[in-house]
């Protein structure tokens, strides 16, 4: 959020339709994402009462509940979602892809691909924590057991969740994020997290306006709500009968009114998922249409790498994530997600002119033509001759820079540039003198192309797209007394298997 | 010129009034300068029924999933005179609570009305107080009232109350779930503003026998299911800095006679029904007079009013409709058509709109470049 995202908004609201934010796709479109549109209970704590899963737009599974107060009926909806997902998600533990060394670092492998899940809100993605939570610590033996693949799929599901706090992960997405994320609509963020409102922003159906276009999506008659939470109008009148007819046969024992009434159970969530699951692959194809930015395919190595990890550790027979972070762990984990948060940011802007606009207006960062070039200037002021080319550029943006300031390029991420001068240029104008240090090549001329030549658009930032080392933090077996001293080893208990899902 | 009852009798029309609660309380608090949801709220209409009647109904029902679960929850914990809350309250937060009876004050001998419940609940929190020890009773439903916009208004709280150390505790009992020592963010702080209001009114109360506020406990105790079962969980939440914001934003809202003298004396929301209840105010002119009363629309309002798509409506191409957010990075400025004739170079003239224009105007610039199409 950003005056120029703001900006986008009045402009979305002004033409009827929602206006571009990016010029290029910021996360990774997996070429066979898993879609799943959960729906939950109203006022339970997670009660999956349908969902609708699926890799293949035309087939989607269909998976409901009966009777989500019913503690078997919930499992068994856990064993038909883990016949979708789990199956899914092992499709790719098979090829790998070597990942050559580099400084420091031995050459390995890892898997070639991962897992990619898309629900249609933040709230999906609440959804598939909490279901993972609660289907995590279950166990195939003693008592209440449940089939192997149900805490297989909550491990995977928990690992999911927790991967989609990672800025720039896209292990699992939510599809409003994700749109939200690259066009701006003429409404406002909390109403951007309809997905069919969106969606009519976006790409309005013929002869309709943005507006029309989402005004239409309120209307849970046409749109039903995207999940997790159903509309309560159907609750009331379509489901609550149903479920109480369902109730009636089975404590009867009718088998056939129970499939009389399945069926119709099944038709009438259908009805609410099918919407939204077409929607989905719409959003899909949305994004598919905007160019990968330049360091998307990195980051989505990142996810690869750790999805390899994961596998790796449930190899080793690893126990199920714990029901709270350790000290060190929780710690380790808010750096890295302020590390990523910072990288994540910069590469966006690094790949996308329209995002570096944005910094360019806070002042972070800076463009403008080359007025003068000095690329053969050498430092001669210490023991050995340095290539240290000076440029001046002009620039109409509003410059906040210091003196000595280090900053870097788009165009020539390897180099740096040193601010040394700073001074008004007239017509609201600024001249910026800075020194140029490597990316030019070995010797004491720089290689062609390598200095911006007059006249030449340059860019510059007060931040730069390069590997920031992690902090370091203790070890587990080390932390600290504040922090209540090595923690016991987390070992799952039989309580936590038989915990009650009422 | 009229009472303030006379014409908000007027303004409501031939239906009797709604209560307010603290869901309503609370979310009035959050819109302070909401000229039309003051009035209607002080008048009692019924909103739902007016937006739906100029055309713009708002789904505010509630799942019978959700009713049930609260209910159900509600009962258990109360069940055989509070025996789970007790326990929760002696185990889990450690409170020395000795033998205790329960008063439900719902019904005073078969009469509900207010006032006869509101006297109940009066006197027998006195008797409480006065007696200088812990009377040892649990208040359900006790009728309390509460000064909004200058007019008393009762509230129909589901809460328990007990005095404890000389404090009278509120207890609120949620049917959210606490999952490993978490819940929602979004239900917690509704729940706690929720009881913040209700400090406050039992405050009110004890204040006008001449007990002071420390009678009434900073904390509220919250009881809610616990991971995923019916098995509830208690917590002890502060709740001073709500206290803070709802006692600024009550006083902030405009007195109601104030508000009413702004607005035609012939003004009414009456939807004149027919005798089968049908209404027979043309749709047109029930809009007209809600537009009368200045609205004051922010994208919150979706969550909490059921005037919201009336008022959304209405305040298309302002930038408040937008979000806050939208509208402060927008420089403040209130309609999307000047901040777009600003960015596009349009004069501010002299005056606070200079700067605004200033960056509004490098903002498009530097949106034309990256995206290398006019804006």
């Amino acid at each position: 959020m950003s005056t120029l995202t703001s900006l986008a908004r009045a402009l979305a609201v002004e033409r009827g339709r929602a206006q571009p934010l990016c010029t290029v796709r910021h996360l990774h479109v997996s070429d066979r994402p898993l879609v799943v549109v959960p729906l939950a209970m109203a006022g339970e704590a997670n009660a999956p009462l349908a969902a609708m899963a699926g890799d293949d737009p035309r087939s989607p599974a269909l998976l409901v509940v009966s009777q989500p107060r019913n503690r078997d009926d919930r499992f068994a909806f856990a064993a038909e979602l883990a016949d979708v997902i789990v199956p899914y998600i092992e499709g790719f533990l098979g090829a790998e892809e070597a990942v050559p060394g580099g400084p420091g670092r031995e050459p390995r492998t890892r898997l070639a691909d991962a897992p990619q899940l898309l629900v249609p809100s933040p709230a999906g993605i609440a959804f598939v924590r909490l279901l993972g939570r609660s289907t995590r610590f279950r166990r195939a033996e003693g008592p209440y057991p449940v089939p192997e693949r149900v805490p297989a799929l909550g491990r995977w599901l928990t690992f999911l969740a927790e991967r989609a706090e990672y800025p720039g992960s896209s292990l699992l997405l939510a599809a409003t994020d994700a749109l939200a994320g690259h066009w701006a609509s003429g409404q406002s963020p909390a109403e951007d997290l309809n997905l069919a409102a969106l969606a009519g922003w976006i790409e309005p159906p013929d002869g309709l306006s943005g507006w029309e276009a989402a005004a239409a999506a309120e209307d849970p008659l046409t749109w039903p709500p995207a999940g997790p939470a159903t509309d309560p109008t159907f609750d009331n009148e379509v489901l609550a009968p149903l479920i109480a007819a369902h109730d009636q046969a089975r404590a009867a024992g009718d088998i056939a009114a129970m499939g009389r009434v399945r069926t119709r159970l099944e038709q009438a969530l259908a009805s609410q998922l099918l919407p939204t699951w077409r929607l989905m692959w719409r959003a899909v194809e949305l994004l598919r249409g905007l160019p990968p930015g330049g360091h998307v395919g990195m980051r989505w190595c990142a996810d690869k790498d750790v999805f390899t990890g994961y596998v790796d550790y449930l190899r080793e027979g690893g126990p199920p994530q714990p029901r709270r972070d350790t000290a060190v762990a929780a710690a380790r984990r808010l750096a890295t997600l302020e590390r990523l948060l910072a990288a994540c940011s910069a590469q966006r802007a690094f790949d996308d002119p329209l995002v570096m606009a944005e910094f360019r207006l806070s002042g972070e960062a800076m463009a403008g033509p080359v007025t003068a070039a000095e690329p053969g200037r050498q430092d001669t002021s210490g023991p050995r001759r340095k290539l240290r080319p000076h440029i001046t550029m002009e620039t109409s943006d509003p410059v906040l820079l210091d003196l000595g300031a280090v900053l870097s390029s788009p165009a020539r991420p390897r180099q740096e540039a040193r601010v040394l001068s700073v001074s008004a240029a007239g017509a609201g104008r600024t001249r910026v003198v800075l020194e140029l240090a490597g990316g030019m090549g070995r010797g004491l001329a720089a290689a062609p192309g390598s200095v911006p030549e007059v006249g030449e658009v340059v860019c510059y930032a007060t931040f730069s797209d390069g590997y920031q080392r992690p902090p370091a933090f203790p070890e587990l077996a080390d932390t600290p007394w504040t922090h209540g001293g090595p923690p016991p080893a987390y070992v799952p208990s039989d309580e936590d298997a038989r915990e009650v899902w009422s | 010129m009229d009472s303030t009852e006379a014409r908000l009798d007027r303004i409501r029309g031939k239906v009797p009034p709604r209560n307010h609660n603290a869901r309503t309380i609370a979310a009035l608090s959050s819109n302070p300068g909401c000229a039309r949801r003051a009035i209607m709220d002080a008048a009692g209409a019924d909103k739902q029924r007016l937006a739906a009647h100029a055309g713009f109904p708002a789904g505010f029902g509630q799942s019978q999933f959700a009713i049930t679960r609260g209910n159900a929850f509600e009962a258990q914990v109360k069940a055989n005179g509070c025996a789970e809350l007790l326990r929760l309250l002696r185990d889990q937060l450690r409170l020395p609570i000795p033998e205790v009876s329960y008063d439900n004050l719902e019904e005073v001998g078969g009469d509900a009305s207010r006032e006869l419940r509101h006297a109940r609940t009066r006197h027998l929190l006195m008797r409480t107080a006065a007696s200088g020890r812990d009377a040892g009773t649990l208040f359900d439903h006790p009728l309390l009232r509460l000064e909004v916009g200058g007019r008393a208004v009762y509230l129909e709280p589901d809460l328990i109350a007990f005095r404890l150390n000389g404090r009278f505790h509120v207890v609120e009992i949620k049917s959210f779930a606490v999952i490993d020592g978490q819940a929602d963010g979004g239900k917690v702080a509704a729940a706690v503003i929720q009881s913040a209001v209700y400090v406050l009114a039992l405050r009110q109360l004890l204040a006008e026998l001449g007990i002071g506020p420390d009678a009434v406990a900073d904390e509220v105790i919250l009881v809610c299911p616990e991971n995923f079962a019916n098995q509830p969980t208690a917590a002890a939440l502060d709740v001073r800095k709500q206290l803070t914001v709802l006692r600024r934003q009550l006083a902030r809202l405009q007195r109601v006679d104030t508000l009413l003298d702004l607005l035609p004396a012939a003004l009414t929301f009456d939807l004149d029904p027919d005798p089968a209840g049908t209404p027979r105010r043309p749709a047109a002119d029930l809009a007209d007079a809600v537009r009368a009363v200045p609205a004051r629309y922010a994208p919150e309002c979706l969550a909490s009013c059921e005037m919201c798509f009336f008022c959304r409506d209405e305040a298309r191409g302002a930038t408040a409709a937008l979000g806050r957010a939208v509208r402060d990075e927008l420089c403040g400025v209130e309609h999307v058509a000047s901040v777009l004739s600003l960015a596009r170079g349009a004069d501010p003239g002299p005056g606070e709109l200079a700067e605004a224009a200033q960056v509004l105007r490098s903002a498009a610039r530097l949106r034309q470049e990256g995206l290398g199409e006019a804006v």
